[in-house]
């Protein structure tokens, strides 16, 4: 090992203290790191630039993290515990690259400092940024990032807080929404054609994210400076995406679930449908094994075995898709349906105080969130007033589908709160589907503890179940969907 | 070829022309350093076959590759006994006395060699490619874990046949199935997305001399645009390099949104994505 790296070796003990930390805390957020791959981070720290931020990122990564949808909480985390890796504070700014911007530089330099005098006017900073980011100049980007968050942020020390609030003010110090806009219109001016309007302000959109992106991880460093990281760590830390609670989700999140729910099912298929080909061997199958034998002169030493085809389930979804559970309905059907060659037959329902088949709405290739406009806009999915009357839509399935829809092949599965708004339970109704059917499952997309409390009717509903699941997130939901795929799990009940 | 530093081996691999972000330079590095397997996983055609064919070439290795299917077995990925021989050999001299014979017919003269086992057998050192380890089924990953972690592998008639050198192994999953713990742990996880637009442009001109600089950077962004649209299949890095290919021949050295409609069938493969990009193209006169 080289001089450089030898006189590095007490700054080796701190980081492998760090480094502890760091794997509590992945553990903490839910990312499952073994105690073999904590000593593979540590021997991989050994080979590496410990000035270098990126190479650090990248040992970590590769033998910490070995999901790639786990890579957003590892990031956030990595962000805090190793903000301060990196070139020290003012040795980039000598790079600068023009006259002009060394200028600049110096201009922030002079009116810094917390509290400086010129707090209120910021155009020394928009200037700066503008000429960054035109120039696509790193080092004057990140000196306006320091200077910002320096005179405009108003960082209260001591205060547990995840630093969004900082951030805001600052952006709003900076009217960079309204300087986003200005840029777009000046590019859509110049721009020539259609795709150069549409390119040119997607670039503009990704300086300028990148700039946000730069104004929170420092602002993230001066808490992590103030705090210690595992303080930090503990107020940033955010559910994975898996775990997120549906029905409280935020947008960001939910375009987050979204994104996983499409591999997420493909797995899920894949992996039904070599369970489903393994199980037991089958028949031994003596056509082919006499003829495999043939070349080994007679001897069968290949026996071959005919495949098993168990039976698949047929499926029928009734789904509330009001207002507050609608987006549990959607993720329901299209990890069914994402599965749907895993089951003889699909058919799905959708209700609020009416019903309707709404089948036909999902084909092969469907864009989701459209359907559910389509559902909603076309399907006579509302009776009388548009809120959710559990009793009227059973019964009106009881009436108009049950006969050709459910046999004793299928399984029911009902989605929604059971939050009826004090209408009639017409449990009946629900009892007659129940019958009629193989098995019934209900999925409550809410907390236990809230069942039967106000207006919902969980509890009238639940004794003509087979099952009722809270399922709050998609975790729950693929490991339902997996365990009514397969045949061997599914409760069968006693003809009535 | 030794390579000493993350930037070596970057320099090393371009020179091959395939060109490495910076975090797969650095992945690479460390697998060498620690004697690890990588377990590279991403999109598919983001050059993750590439990337172990690169490293074959950079090193003056021979590439053994394993093309993972459903179904795999033993007898397939690491070795079999030649039965025909065998049986052969039997019936050739029934008057030997068995005790004899019985040795003699497990031997290596009468042993298969299957990719792993040729791998580890290998007297050069080698780069093992395991190609889409997401396909077997999860029993069978149990297969490999011998080899991954011991480089060896066990035969009940002959014992354990250890690697006379270290091969560089590197697996590749599309990730249509979570891989199991026990395989994971073997591996450094090097996750390839697409790559950002200045690394595409690299790539679109190293890969396609003839075309222009600032085409191929137009190119890039565009590519980038669509796929941030929600559609079914985004373009990968290799359709990416036919629609340029596609445009040279054309003769299109002009990018506005007709010529992008027109050639969108290259770079998207299902007709309601074409349909929803053109829709967006479309000019909102």
């Amino acid at each position: 090992m080289s001089d450089a790296v030898a006189h590095q070796a007490p700054n080796r003990i701190l980081m492998l203290r760090v480094l502890t930390g760091f794997v509590e805390e992945l553990r903490a957020v839910g990312i499952p790191v073994s105690m073999v791959e904590a000593i593979d981070a540590a021997r991989g720290i050994e080979y590496v630039d410990l000035g270098s931020r990126s190479a650090l990122r990248a040992v970590l990564g590769s033998t910490l993290v070995k999901n790639a949808r786990h890579y957003a909480a590892f990031e956030a985390a990595f962000e805090v515990y190793f903000s301060s890796v990196g070139p020290p504070a003012g040795s980039v700014e000598d790079e600068a690259r023009s006259e002009g911007a060394r200028a600049l530089l110096a201009g922030l330099a002079g009116a810094g400092g917390p509290g400086g005098g010129n707090g209120d006017d910021t155009s020394d900073l928009v200037a700066a940024l503008l000429r960054a980011l035109q120039d696509r100049d790193e080092a004057l980007l990140q000196a306006v990032v320091r200077a910002s968050v320096d005179r405009l942020a108003g960082i209260e020390p001591g205060r547990p807080v995840g630093g969004a609030y900082y951030l805001y003010r600052v952006m709003r110090r900076l009217e960079l929404e309204r300087l986003q806009t200005e840029l777009v219109e000046v590019a859509v001016r110049e721009a020539t054609s259609s795709l150069e309007r549409r390119l040119q302000s997607e670039e503009i959109e990704r300086r300028l994210t990148q700039f946000r992106e730069m104004l929170r991880s420092e602002i993230r460093k001066r808490l992590v400076a103030d705090r210690g990281p595992q303080a930090v760590a503990r107020t940033l830390r955010r559910p994975l995406v898996e775990d997120v609670d549906l029905m409280s989700a935020t947008r960001d999140q939910l375009v987050e679930a979204e994104r996983v729910v499409h591999p997420l099912s493909r797995r899920l298929a894949t992996r039904l449908s070599q369970r489903r080909r393994q199980g037991n061997r089958g028949r031994l199958d003596i056509r082919r094994t006499m003829r495999a034998s043939l070349s080994t002169g007679g001897v069968p030493v290949d026996p071959h075995f005919r495949r098993p085809r168990p039976g698949k389930p047929e499926i029928v979804l009734l789904c509330d898709i009001s207002g507050s559970v609608a987006t549990f309905a959607r993720f329901t059907m299209q990890i069914v349906y994402a599965i749907a060659a895993q089951f003889s037959r699909v058919r799905s329902f959708a209700f609020i105080d009416g019903m309707d088949e709404v089948t036909s709405f999902f084909g092969p290739g469907v864009d989701f969130p459209t359907a559910m406009r389509r559902i909603g806009a076309e399907a006579e999915v509302v009776w009388l007033d548009g809120h959710s009357d559990y009793g009227n839509a059973f019964g009106a399935f009881r009436d108009r589908f049950l006969e050709d829809a459910v046999s004793r092949r299928t399984t029911v599965i009902v989605t929604g709160d059971a939050r009826s708004n004090y209408h009639d339970a017409n449990a009946e109704a629900l009892r007659d589907i129940a019958r009629s059917s193989r098995a019934l499952f209900w999925l409550n997309p809410e907390k236990q503890r809230y069942w039967d409390t106000g207006d919902s009717i969980m509890g009238i509903y639940s004794p003509w179940c087979d099952e009722v699941s809270e399922v709050r997130n998609l975790r729950q939901l693929e490991r339902f969907v997996e365990r009514v795929a397969i045949p061997t799990t599914r409760p069968i009940r006693p003809v009535v | 070829m030794p390579t000493t530093s993350p930037a070596s081996i970057a320099a090393a691999l371009e020179a091959e022309g395939y060109l490495p972000d910076d975090r797969i330079a650095q992945v690479v590095f460390l697998a060498e350093r620690l004697e690890k397997p990588i377990l590279v996983e991403g999109p598919a055609g983001v050059g993750k076959t590439e990337l172990a064919k690169a490293l074959a070439s950079v090193h003056g290795r021979r590439l053994i590759r394993l093309q993972c299917y459903e179904g795999l077995d033993e007898a397939k990925a690491l070795y079999e006994w030649n039965y025909r021989k065998q049986l052969l050999r039997i019936q050739a001299d029934a008057q030997t006395d068995w005790s004899e014979l019985a040795g003699d017919i497990f031997s290596e003269e009468f042993l298969l060699t299957r990719p792993l086992l040729e791998a580890i057998r290998s007297i050069d050192p080698v780069v093992l490619l395991i190609d889409e380890i997401d396909r077997v089924e999860m029993e069978t990953e149990a297969l490999l874990l011998e080899v991954l972690s011991d480089f060896q592998v066990s035969i009940p008639e002959l014992g354990t046949i250890e690697a006379s050198s270290r091969p560089l192994v590197l697996l590749t999953s599309n990730n249509t199935r979570e891989l199991s713990e026990a395989l994971k742990r073997r591996c450094l996880f090097l996750h390839i997305d697409y790559p950002s637009i200045e690394r595409e442009t690299a790539i679109l001109l190293a890969r396609v001399p003839e075309l222009p600089k600032a085409l191929a950077e137009s190119k890039a962004r565009i590519v980038a645009s669509i796929r941030s649209e929600p559609i079914r299949k985004p373009p990968s890095v290799s359709e990416s390099l036919d629609w340029a290919r596609t445009l040279i021949t054309l003769g299109i050295d002009q990018l506005d949104g007709t010529a992008v409609t027109d050639t969108l069938h290259v770079l998207l493969k299902y007709q309601a994505d074409i349909d929803k990009v053109a829709l967006s193209l479309e000019p909102v006169e």
